[in-house]
């Protein structure tokens, strides 16, 4: 086989590999999108605040350490204990559960029936709230996340690679294990919507709210179920990306490589924000590879956002959206 | 008069009972639009009980008001002998008021079965974990709720379409879907907007024997509202008239139709 596909290959797997947390962090948005009408701009922030508060919990941080010895003079940061891993990242979904409500109760219940583009903005102030509590809770230097999971080449592939090929792929075992989570979240989510009553509920929700109200759900309580998963799928977008990158502010413009995913994919299909992402994964990697030292390279900064651009123009549904047909 | 916990047998042997709801002095303002002025009338146990009247008389409004979807400035609702506290329409249908709307609004997203399966949706007591956790008694309530929808879509003729989109269907099957779904509440009152309106001669005659077969075979109560004089007089017991928000007849299809101010509601004569 040539050499130039032999890499081609390797290239389209770490490009599904990338994909597969792009549409982690899409399906965020879908979740919310579908339920609630609303483009949930925080949803980078939250996969940030959760990872943030995961490390804190983890690390035995005073949350607000600063604010308090601030205001009290004294030298506070840390309780002496670490928490395992699994106990954290249960208080974690506790947090953002609680996060989910405070949402509903605080900002989104006061707009109901309000403008697309008012809930928008809605969101836009949550995100940079939330980045700034996140901020004030758990301190800003780039922290290290380690909850356990395996790290570094995968062995076994590159041997049996290199037996095939001659040459051993690089596959990173996180990025297996990350697929494998991203594969069950997604399984359970189908699950839960297809067959309990509150994934039931969510669904008739998304679909029409005055029915949904008329069969006896309250749309108060359905809202604050879907911020809450929101806020789950948020956490393992953000334990994912940061075991790879630390975590960081930069870990909220996640957000951002999900738009075009949402473009592809449409904003309220599951199977198409994780299409959508997998294809942005492994096109930004294989045109990088193919293209990229034609035009001097980093076209991976830009790759995701062309592609949405073209799929605007010749599909602005999405490629699983039905067809948009203006009524006249 | 009857008393209001009297009951009576009708000329084709049904028994209406005692009063279930009763709307008390219903005012209900739109900023300077008055939809509803000052309007009371009471629904009977087991009877079909029609609002009629002309466009923007406020018939929408006043089922709107029963299930909760709009709240009236002024009155007050009894239901089954109890001053009824401000409800939310999710609370109203969990004390068993099902309804239908004018504009259909059934789930695009989900087939015939789905859509009817929501109107269970308050009947499944198991949570998400027993559903997940506990398989036995989450299966034998889904067994149940099932056997109810069934037994829904047979009486209503619609076991061909069983896995058909909802979004697909024609008007007149879309209709009789909504219809499905609040019956698969065994609701204690059933509430229908315009269950007829848009519909051919014929979808209108399957229509009005479904209502009353429904009637009929579960007993339940409805209240339903329809523009068109004729449908009503063979469907109801009692009709109550509107027009310009205010009543202005309430009594048998036969007192009504000989009501002066109805007759001269329907010819126009009032408003010219
Ligand atoms: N949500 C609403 N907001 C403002 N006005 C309304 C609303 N609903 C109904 N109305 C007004 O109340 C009046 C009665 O309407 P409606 O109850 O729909 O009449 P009907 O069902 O008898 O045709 C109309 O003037 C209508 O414009
Ligand atoms: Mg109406």
């Amino acid at each position: 086989m040539p050499d130039q596909l032999i890499f081609a290959m390797e290239v389209t797997l770490n490009g599904l590999m990338a994909g597969v947390l792009y549409a982690l962090v899409a399906l965020g948005f879908v979740l919310i999108y579908k339920a609630s009408g609303i483009f949930n701009y925080a949803q980078g922030v939250m996969a940030l605040f959760a990872a943030m508060t995961l490390v804190g919990i983890m690390q035995g941080q005073v949350p607000f350490s600063h604010l308090i010895n601030a205001v009290f003079g004294g030298h506070v940061t840390h309780f002496g204990w670490t928490v395992p891993s699994v106990l954290a990242i249960l208080l974690t979904v506790g947090v953002m559960v609680v996060l989910a409500w405070l949402v509903q109760v605080l900002v989104m219940k006061h707009l109901v029936g309000q403008e697309p583009i008012i809930l928008f903005m809605a969101t836009i102030g949550l995100a940079y709230f939330l980045e700034g509590v996140a901020d004030l809770m758990w301190g800003s230097e780039i922290k290290t996340l380690d909850v356990g999971l395996p790290q570094g080449i995968n062995l076994w592939i590159d041997e049996s690679t290199f037996n095939l090929f001659g040459y051993g792929f690089f596959i990173d075992n996180l990025d297996i294990v990350a697929t494998g989570i991203a594969a069950l979240l997604v399984t359970g989510l189908v699950l839960f919507s297809q067959y309990t009553k509150q994934g039931r509920a969510m669904r008739a929700v998304a679909d029409d709210h005055q029915a949904a109200l008329s069969v006896g759900i309250s749309l108060n309580f359905i809202w604050v179920l879907v911020w809450s998963v929101a806020g789950f799928v948020a956490l393992v977008a953000g334990i994912m990306w940061g075991t790879k990158s630390g975590v960081q502010f930069s870990l909220s413009l996640i957000a951002l490589k999900a738009l075009p995913v949402l473009m592809l994919g449409g904003f309220t299909s599951i199977p198409g924000a994780i299409v959508g992402g997998l294809i942005i994964g492994v096109g930004e990697k294989l045109f990088e590879f193919l293209v990229g030292p034609m035009v001097g390279g980093a076209t991976e900064n830009w790759f995701a956002y062309v592609l949405a651009l073209l799929f605007l123009v010749f599909r602005p549904q999405g490629l699983f959206g039905e067809k948009i047909i203006e009524r006249v | 008069m009857l008393d209001a916990a009297e009951s009576y047998v009708t000329a084709d042997g049904r028994t209406i009972g005692g009063v279930v709801m009763e709307m008390k002095n219903i005012t209900l303002r739109f900023g300077g639009v008055v939809a509803i002025k000052d309007i009371s009338f009471d629904i009977r146990e087991g009877e079909i009980r029609a609002i009629i009247g002309p466009n923007g008389a406020g018939k929408s409004s006043m089922l709107n008001v029963i299930s909760g979807f709009y709240v009236p400035q002024e009155g007050e609702v009894w239901f089954r002998g109890e001053k009824r506290p401000p409800m939310r329409p999710y609370e109203v249908a969990r004390h068993g008021i099902a309804r239908t709307f004018q504009n259909i609004a059934l789930f695009d997203g989900m087939s015939v079965l789905d859509n009817v399966m929501t109107g269970r949706l308050n009947y499944m007591k198991s949570n998400m974990f027993q559903q997940a956790f506990w398989k036995g008694r989450a299966e034998k309530e889904e067994v149940e709720n099932r056997e109810v929808v069934e037994r829904i879509i047979d009486f209503l003729e619609i076991q061909a379409i069983r896995k058909t989109p909802v979004a697909r269907l024609p008007y007149g099957l879309k209709k009789r879907v909504e219809l499905a779904r609040a019956l698969a509440a065994e609701p204690k009152l059933l509430l229908l907007d315009e269950p007829m309106a848009g519909m051919n001669v014929e979808e209108k005659e399957d229509m009005s024997r479904f209502i009353l077969d429904v009637n009929d075979e579960f007993g339940t109560t409805i209240a339903l509202i329809e523009h068109d004089m004729g449908v009503v007089m063979d469907l109801s017991d009692r009709v109550v008239v509107m027009d310009y928000g205010k009543k202005i007849g309430d009594g048998t299809p036969d007192e009504v139709r000989n009501n002066q101010d109805v007759i001269d509601a329907y010819l126009g004569v009032a408003h010219d």
